[in-house]
């Protein structure tokens, strides 16, 4: 599916980064970078493994705390955010896991609800019935309803995981290896997916990958992550246009030239 | 963002200087105490998962009902076969009952479940959260807005803090059954007339002190597999160790307990 032209309001940051370092031990994943990710928005991080893409996003989700810097997501300072501005802020931002982080113990409709009847306080039967098969329609799996995690494939688990995170209608989306593990005609089936909730749910989005693939297919911009910091930002085809020995071969591989 | 640092599980360095263990064995002493002080603070505060903590009690009473059963009975029978000839040779047979009585229900009972419900129990608590922790499914619950310690930490204690003084009551009853099989074949003893003999040598205290320690028990054995759970390492070998953990550390636990419990009663006794 050809991507549709994202209506992005570039006056409008959902995310604020400035200046972001965060270390592990003595090692420095991260060495002090910015990132805006504007509203309507779908940012690819590209990065090889272990350069700090997933830490990023947990950072911005508060899952870690940063060395320096500051980040401001939809408006909150994270650096001085109470516990339960956090919890709110959570509700608004749905992150997709990379090995989908299904419960194992719940059906398929039990993970949905799990978050839904935490955070909407009084709500009924009739609207989480709803709430559910809304969000199991728009990700293709109404069938899969009262399966167990265990019983899906590696593909149904990712969907229901991204279905999960968007039954709270979140305004920023934070996937993490979308397409890690998948096979091809899978990986377009998720690209397309991602594309079609940042249409559907007016999502800002930052898609965390190594697949160029998706990259390409589902990024409005891209931001390449090398050496702890953001090396080059631009379209896909601005962040290839380079000689630069260390994202060349990164193209090279996964274009199979 | 007090709450995201004691989320994350605690970063458990190799270092073999004695320094340096005293230095870790003292944080995770604080961190434990941090753990038990959150139970405290979350598991009497609204919203309650009163679902949860019912399936959770099903769960712990389930898992350890045939083995408790099996157990209980067996040391009844066993402990009043081996105790007899004791007794014998002072004439002293009728005694038996009142014997059996007092070691079942002042610390058989309590002690034996706890250390089955810590095997079956903790081992499960500890497996599950570790399994769970490991696959980013904890982390995905917090993400999301929910409190996974309200949910998976204090609905587990709570479960095995209420569970095990029930199954606590039901391993005294198997056992005494044990015991009056065995004194009903060898000296005919009539049930009620060995319900009487039981129940004559026991006081409030007695009662009172098991149900205490089976409380203490349960308690004991939720926080602790929760715990080694919870905070266990990535990978696959983090739920073993987790699940290592809870067991030896509860076992252990419960033992240093039982001391100091009889040790306050005997005191009490004396007023």
């Amino acid at each position: 599916m050809e991507k549709v032209k994202a209506n992005i309001d570039l006056k409008s940051e959902v995310i604020k980064i400035r200046g972001l370092a965060k270390s592990f031990e003595d090692y420095a994943v991260l060495r002090g970078i910015n990132l805006d990710l504007y509203q309507g928005e779908n940012l690819v991080v590209l990065g090889r493994s272990g350069s700090g893409k997933s830490v990023l996003i947990k950072l911005i989700s508060g899952m870690l705390k940063p060395d320096k810097g500051s980040i401001e997501v939809l408006g909150y300072q994270l650096a001085n955010i109470k516990e339960k501005e956090l919890q709110e802020l959570r509700t608004r931002l749905g992150f997709s896991f990379q090995n989908s982080a299904l419960y194992d113990s719940m059906t398929v409709r039990q993970n949905l609800e799990f978050p839904l009847v935490r955070n909407r306080k009084g709500i009924s039967r009739k609207e989480i019935d709803l709430a559910v098969t809304t969000v199991l329609e728009a990700v293709g799996l109404l069938q899969t309803i009262n399966q167990m995690p265990s019983e899906l494939s590696g593909g149904q688990r990712k969907r229901i995981g991204i279905a999960r995170t968007l039954i709270l209608n979140p305004e920023v989306m934070l996937y993490d290896e979308p397409t890690a593990g998948l096979d091809p005609i899978t990986c377009i089936e998720i690209n397309d997916l991602i594309n079609e909730v940042q249409q559907r749910y007016h999502t800002s989005s930052i898609i965390i990958t190594h697949d160029l693939t998706c990259a390409k297919s589902t990024g409005d911009r891209i931001a390449m992550l090398l050496d702890g910091q953001f090396q080059r930002t631009g379209t896909f085809d601005e962040v290839f246009e380079t000689n630069d020995d260390r994202v060349k071969p990164f193209f090279d591989y996964n274009f199979i030239k | 963002m007090d709450s995201l640092s004691s989320t994350n599980p605690p970063d458990k360095k190799q270092d073999n200087s004695i320094i340096k263990r005293l230095e870790n064995f003292f944080s995770e002493l604080y961190r434990i105490h941090l753990f038990v002080t959150r139970f405290f603070r979350e598991a009497f505060v609204p919203p309650y998962e009163f679902k949860e903590i019912i399936r959770q009690c099903f769960e712990v009473g389930v898992k350890s009902f045939t083995l408790i059963s099996v157990t209980g009975f067996i040391i009844g029978l066993i402990f009043t076969k081996q105790s007899r000839p004791s007794l014998a040779a002072f004439g002293a047979n009728s005694w038996l009952p009142s014997l059996v009585s007092i070691a079942i229900m002042r610390a058989l009972a309590p002690l034996v479940t706890a250390l089955i419900a810590s095997g079956k129990v903790g081992s499960s608590i500890g497996a599950e959260l570790g399994s769970m922790r490991v696959t980013e499914q904890i982390d995905a619950m917090e993400v999301s807005g929910t409190k996974p310690f309200k949910f998976l930490v204090c609905t587990r204690v709570l479960a095995t803090t209420l569970t095990i003084p029930i199954l606590a009551c039901y391993t005294a009853f198997i056992s005494l059954m044990g015991g009056f099989l065995n004194i009903y074949q060898n000296e005919g003893t009539s049930y009620t007339s060995f319900m009487q003999q039981v129940f004559q040598p026991l006081n409030f205290v007695d009662i009172i002190q098991s149900l205490v320690k089976a409380i203490v028990f349960g308690f004991t054995i939720g926080i602790v597999g929760c715990y080694q759970g919870y905070y266990s390492t990535k990978g696959t070998e983090g739920v073993g160790k987790a699940a290592n953990g809870a067991v030896v550390t509860a076992m252990f636990l419960v033992f240093i307990e039982e001391v100091i419990i009889v040790q306050i009663t005997g005191f009490i006794r004396q007023f």
